[in-house]
């Protein structure tokens, strides 16, 4: 009897997540997918009222995204070497992969805040510059991990052999392990671009935010998440339209940059 | 190229645990003792090992090792499980240094200097003796780029001289013939047979002085075995060839000499023959009829 | 994962050794070995000085704060920029209300999941499930805000808010929880939506802790003629206890944190009701809403304050979640 109940919940349970994922992506698609148009990728950001599009915005957090990952994933990628290399056993090496754990997980406004302090403060305003750095902290404990996790994946005997035919260790890692593990390294930076897709809270008062198509990673840049902040929460319909639009477009986004990094972990595994 | 060896090698026992055999003396007269079947005159001794001991952290695995690899012959290293042949082995190469902890003392002796000393170049030492592991290890890449890997590390080869040399490590592999249309094709994609006399052509390509081999057939079907068998006695010709094998039926098949080893102790060494028809230790005698083992 | 490299060594009687390819004492290393080195070093060096820069940077900025009101901040309900007079209680006591729903609603569910995914559903169905949980996991903060405010609120403004004041308002004690003007956004809104939030992340560590369990020691329950139930209940959880505490924790430790979905449907009002159909706000909707409105300096150095408070917590219940895990890593380790 207990039995039945339980794993009716169980089931319940498991429906009931199930449900809001398709409710939620079934609203985003109603509600976003009308206002997808080769307008949405031309035109900037409007004034409340007027028509217009959120090209500055994408591109914005397309040009955030890649120097994020530019400055993060390497630094995740040598951090994790140290750790599969050098710090399997050492005391460095477990404490750096317990803070990894750390910011992994820290608030991300946290992370905002913390470069607030460090950049925008210092420099006197907002910045692409200070928004990538703090979307950078978020993607590196995520390189980082995948990255030894993959790296200690390689078995020793390839390590070994190549040392034997006198190659320095450097080289062993450079030339041999990081060949064999280079699809799960890119599944880690791609797991850590889509984390970083959606990420509002960090660019909030790092980059703020530019109503206009601006390249200039020195002022508050334009990106897509505080726009669909401002636009949602505005008493404006063709605001909150856009910010439907946008909402959908982010969500495709990760979705795609995750099925992409499940592609590539399969080839790993194979 | 040879000359005579005059003095015999010898051990004197200093061992102080009771419970180790006694050591033999065994004098080693090429002229006389190498049998006649052997085309190739006994070479003086490529690597003389005096006196090396072996630690894993505390626990000693070798105890006070002497004896001689001979030039351009083959030593098999024989021996129950744990009793140290791979170890000395991976000696031989410092191999054990990637690993914190191990540790060897003593002298192996290659061309005058002693290559335990530390502050020698272990890359360099390994480019000269190189090694076969018990696994293959094809790197990921094509066929081609895995035997030039070696080579790349300290020759400045022109192209055409890099795709002479990669063909020149295949055929003595005995490999060419089957991977000369695929050596763009991925190391990891050939059979294992062929995987790891991939790695003996990446091993022999970079022309080191002695080979060492660690079990190179056991992870292998018979039929590769054998293969990998009449590759060793060719490449004896050109390379001073140690191998650690479990399979006493191999070493008596394919060495010239071969070591008895026994819980971190050279029991015996001698020429095969001799060693494996009138053994001169008791022990040798039980493990190679099988009554331990 | 080194298991070449220990089997090598264990072949011999040794200890295994787990490998430094730099050659830890090697002096002949060479330039470019020791050049690598201290670069990956360096790099993991970094991570430490991130976190250690983001406790010292909370600290020196919530200094003059903290000066001010000294502990009373943890207490005070006052939140008045003109007069310049803050006080942490009600972003603290949204955060932790908020996250109480949250686990509440989300650690049975994803126990449920758990259950599903490792013992109930067919093999085929097992990965699709995870799958689309995941997917879950993967959709970013501020869509789950979005969508909170202008698909869930409503709907449960217009139907469960009205039912929960009808079916629970009248309780002795419990009823003081639901009482109020259905408005759709409020706490228990944003606990609703922390919840599905935190599911994936609770049902992926509970599932993969839930297979942890030896498969000969879950046969032999099912030989003796358990049912599933008590399987999961009896054998299953009580081994796995500890990676279930763990899980729960790097839930809770999300929901601590979350900013974005919280902000949209909490109703930003610095106020500690009893009632979850009240707004409220938490440490980190606070954060978003004001940080760049912050005028005065006490003004952004109490809204530090508030973010060094969560850091703190945070970083608690992160220390115990992974403290736990890493328990339970062992013991698993022991008993296999």
């Amino acid at each position: 009897m207990a039995n039945r109940i339980g794993l009716t919940l169980s089931i319940l349970a498991t429906l009931f997540g199930l449900f809001w994922l398709v409710w939620l992506l079934w609203t985003l698609f109603g509600n976003g997918l009308q206002w997808i148009g080769t307008r949405l990728f031309l035109e900037s950001t409007p004034p409340p009222g007027a028509n217009g599009g959120l090209a500055n915005a994408i591109m914005g957090s397309v040009i955030l995204t890649i120097v994020g990952v530019g400055m993060g994933a390497p630094a995740g990628i040598l951090a994790g070497t140290y750790l599969a290399e050098f710090g399997r056993t050492s005391r460095l090496g477990w404490i750096v992969r317990f803070v990894n754990d750390i910011l992994l997980s820290a608030p991300s406004i946290i992370i905002g805040v913390f470069v607030y302090g460090l950049i925008v403060l210092r420099v006197g305003h907002f910045s692409g510059w200070a928004g990538a750095v703090a979307l950078a902290l978020i993607v590196l404990p995520v390189v980082v991990r995948t990255t030894e996790n993959m790296m200690r994946l390689v078995p020793d005997s390839l390590r070994e052999a190549a040392a034997a035919l006198g190659a320095p260790s450097w080289k062993v890692t450079i030339v041999i392990v990081y060949r064999s593990a280079l699809p799960g390294i890119m599944t880690g930076i791609l797991l850590g671009m889509a984390r970083i897709s959606g990420e509002t809270a960090p660019l909030l008062f790092t980059a703020l935010n530019n109503q206009f198509w601006s390249t200039d990673m020195s002022r508050p840049f334009p990106n897509l998440p505080a726009v669909i902040f401002q636009f949602a929460m505005s008493p404006y319909e063709d605001w909150q339209h856009l910010a439907w639009a946008g909402a959908l477009l982010i969500t495709v986004t990760i979705l795609v940059i995750n099925i992409a990094a499940r592609m590539l972990l399969g080839r790993t595994r194979s | 190229m040879e000359s005579p060896e005059p003095s015999p090698t010898s051990h004197e026992t200093t061992s102080k645990e009771t419970s180790a055999p006694a050591r033999s003396e065994v004098s080693l007269h090429p002229a006389a003792s190498i049998p006649a079947k052997k085309t190739a005159p006994a070479g003086s001794p490529k690597l003389e090992i005096r006196g090396l001991n072996f630690f894993y952290g505390k626990y000693k695995a070798l105890h006070d090792i002497d004896l001689d690899i001979h030039d351009r012959q083959i030593t098999a290293f024989i021996g129950p499980s744990g009793c140290g042949k791979s170890t000395l082995l991976r000696a031989l190469n410092r191999i054990y240094e990637l690993y914190p902890g191990q540790r060897a003392t003593g002298k192996i002796m290659l061309g005058g200097r002693n290559l335990l000393d530390r502050t020698d170049d272990v890359n360099l030492l390994r480019a000269k003796v190189g090694m076969v592991f018990q696994k293959p290890t094809p790197f990921p890449m094509s066929v081609q780029d895995n035997i030039s890997f070696g080579v790349h590390l300290y020759e400045r080869l022109s192209r055409p001289d890099m795709e002479a040399r990669v063909q020149w490590a295949l055929e003595k592999a005995a490999l060419w013939n089957e991977v000369k249309d695929k050596l763009r094709q991925d190391g990891t994609a050939l059979s294992g047979g062929q995987q790891q006399r991939l790695c003996i052509a990446r091993a022999v390509a970079v022309k080191p002085d002695i080979l060492l081999l660690d079990e190179p057939a056991s992870a292998l079907d018979p039929i590769s075995t054998q293969k990998i068998e009449q590759l060793i006695t060719e490449l004896k010709r050109d390379y001073t060839i140690a191998i650690v094998t479990h399979n006493m039926q191999q070493a008596a098949r394919v060495s010239d000499y071969t070591a008895f080893m026994y819980l971190g102790h050279l029991v015996e060494f001698g020429d095969t023959k001799t060693l494996f028809t009138r053994p001169a230790q008791q022990q040798t005698e039980e493990y190679i009829t099988g009554r331990f083992g | 994962m080194s298991s070449v490299g220990v089997a090598t060594q264990e072949k011999e009687g040794a200890p295994p050794e787990s490998p430094d390819p730099s050659g830890a004492r090697d002096h002949s290393r060479s330039l470019g070995d020791r050049f690598f080195r201290g670069l990956t070093q360096f790099f993991a060096a970094l991570v430490l000085l991130s976190v250690f820069g983001m406790l010292v940077t909370l600290l020196t900025g919530s200094w003059p704060a903290l000066k001010v009101f000294g502990l009373k901040f943890l207490a005070s309900k006052e939140w008045n920029p003109v007069t310049g007079q803050f006080g942490a209680l009600a972003p603290l006591y949204g955060t932790v209300v908020t996250s109480a729903i949250a686990l509440l609603v989300g650690v049975p569910v994803s126990f449920g999941i758990a259950l599903v995914i490792t013992e109930l559903a067919p093999r085929w169905l097992k990965r699709p499930i995870g799958v689309a949980i995941e997917l879950l996991a993967a959709i970013p903060s501020i869509i789950y805000g979005m969508w909170g405010l202008f698909v869930f609120a409503p709907v449960f403004a217009a139907h469960l808010q009205p039912w929960l004041t009808e079916q629970l308002g009248t309780w002795p004690i419990v009823g003081r929880l639901f009482e109020g003007p259905p408005m759709g956004i409020g706490m228990l809104t944003a606990g609703l939506i922390l919840a599905i939030m935190i599911i994936p992340f609770m049902a992926a560590v509970m599932r993969d802790v839930f297979e942890t369990v030896p498969a000969t020691l879950r046969e032999s329950a099912y030989a003796l003629g358990c049912t599933t139930w008590e399987v999961v209940w009896r054998v299953i959880l009580p081994y796995t206890r500890v990676g279930v505490i763990g899980g729960i924790m790097l839930g809770l430790g999300r929901a601590l944190g979350e900013t974005m979905a919280v902000t949209f449907v909490i109703g930003n009002a610095h106020d500690v009701n009893l009632s979850l159909f009240m707004a409220g706000n938490t440490i980190s909707s606070t954060l978003a809403n004001e940080f760049t409105e912050a005028v005065t300096p006490l003004y952004t150095s109490s809204l530090l304050a508030l973010g060094l408070v969560l850091f703190v917590l945070t970083l608690i219940v992160l220390i115990a979640a992974r403290l736990m895990l890493m328990k339970m890593r062992a013991r698993e380790g022991e008993r296999t």
